[in-house]
């Protein structure tokens, strides 16, 4: 049973949309990530320089981002509306410009 | 957690352009503050902040001025400030450890010309976050230190050094420590460079441990909070604690969230120092009313020919 289960959350998992999003000095690509009401997602999120942040402070998100791992952030957009995200590690002059908006339609 | 007041109730506009706002070290004693006349117990202090010594942009194109126009604009004043304290963001980052080591010697330079002999620092994310704040300590000394002067408390926070813009456990209880001997009614000043509230987690304009700092001066009945790092006046009160923000003395930013970005307000080529300025802080007799009074880059004429008016 607990075998049965295991497989079905595994193919319930791989259905998620996985949205690779990269780090670097100073800028996230993309920068807009478009998502759905009630299509979860998992963001992929990788450094293609050194240590950075990424932060949804309207969705509670607060993750670091390292050289060499990826960090998964699963949202399950569950209302149409728009979300700022920053980088929330101070990585040098341009920081303060790095950032982006998640935008859930309906 | 938080109670908001608008900067309009507690304001009364000065000739000049300076601003006084008056508050009580507990929030509520403004009644007992006097209209002039100090006294022998009386004292004041300085704040400046974000003077990003080395920035280059089209949001201050006369940037390399700045710095020693707040210096003379100090030292014009018609009193002597008992000390100054600068709150971070001295030096605009670079990736250039010998670039960063030798913004931090001209800044030093620069406000040696102050004519006030006792003067305390810093550091902003600008000074510290890319070496975890190796350069500012080999230049200026401790991140995060107290002191006492004339009755009052001062506490120094570092949130910056960690990237991340944490305070970490070890200065939480450091600070708990070093508050600890003092009794509930004592007056304590902190000094931190970012907000440690959430002022605009958007903006990157909080602390991420922030909380645990003002859960803990809570129980201290007399607590008021000057940072930096915003650009601009702000003044906000967390339960009885009062936070106040700096001008900056190289571009203003937006108001909070009031824009898509928080991209620096656009130079003005007819008000090249608007927004710019520093801020005096008397202290009364009782230890327990702090009176502010903003001094406006814009007015350095003014202070020149000694046509200055203080709020004290």
């Amino acid at each position: 049973m607990r075998w049965m289960f295991a497989l079905l959350l595994a193919a319930a998992v791989s259905k998620e949309n996985v949205i690779q999003v990269t780090a670097e000095r100073f800028k996230f690509t993309p920068a807009v990530i478009q998502l759905k009401v009630g299509e979860p997602v998992v963001l992929e999120l990788t450094s293609l320089d050194r240590k950075h942040g990424f932060q949804v402070p309207d969705l509670k998100i607060d993750e670091t981002i390292e050289p060499g791992k990826v960090t998964r952030v699963r949202i399950v957009p569950d209302k149409a509306a728009t979300y700022d995200f920053h980088c929330s590690v101070f990585c040098g002059s341009g920081h303060e410009e790095m950032a982006g908006q998640i935008v859930v339609s309906p | 957690m938080t109670e908001s007041r608008g900067r309009r109730e507690f304001m009364q506009l000065l000739g000049l352009g300076g601003v006084v706002f008056a508050s009580g070290l507990a929030g509520s004693c403004t009644n007992i503050l006097r209209k002039g006349g100090a006294q022998e117990d009386d004292f004041f202090f300085v704040q400046l902040s974000d003077s990003h010594w080395g920035f280059k942009g089209p949001p201050n194109p006369e940037a390399a001025n700045t710095l020693r126009q707040a210096v003379a604009a100090v030292n014009a004043l018609p009193a002597t400030p008992d000390f100054v304290v600068f709150t971070g963001d001295l030096t605009h980052t670079t990736d250039d450890e010998a670039e960063r080591r030798k913004r931090m010697r001209e800044f030093k330079a620069i406000v040696a010309d102050l004519k006030v002999p006792l003067q305390y620092y810093m550091p902003g994310e600008h000074d510290a976050s890319l070496d975890q704040g190796k350069a500012y300590q080999e230049n200026f000394g401790a991140t995060h230190y107290s002191f006492d002067h004339k009755g009052i408390h001062f506490a120094v926070l570092d949130n910056v050094s960690d990237p991340a813009a944490a305070l970490g456990d070890d200065q939480i209880d450091w600070l708990l420590a070093d508050l600890k001997p003092l009794r509930p009614e004592a007056p304590i000043v902190v000094f931190t460079h970012r907000p440690l509230f959430d002022l605009a987690p958007a903006w990157d304009w909080a602390t991420k441990d922030g909380s645990k700092a003002i859960d803990l001066l809570q129980h201290w009945k007399n607590v008021t909070v000057f940072y930096g790092h915003i650009h601009q006046e702000h003044h906000f009160k967390t339960g009885e604690i009062a936070h106040h923000a700096a001008t900056s003395l190289v571009f203003p930013l937006p108001a909070p969230m009031s824009k898509p970005k928080r991209a620096p307000v656009p130079w003005d080529p007819a008000h090249p120092r608007r927004g710019l300025g520093f801020r005096e802080i008397s202290v009364d007799e009782s230890r327990l009313v702090l009176k502010l009074k903003q001094d406006s880059l814009e007015n350095l004429a003014a202070v020149q020919t000694g046509a200055y008016e203080t709020g004290f």
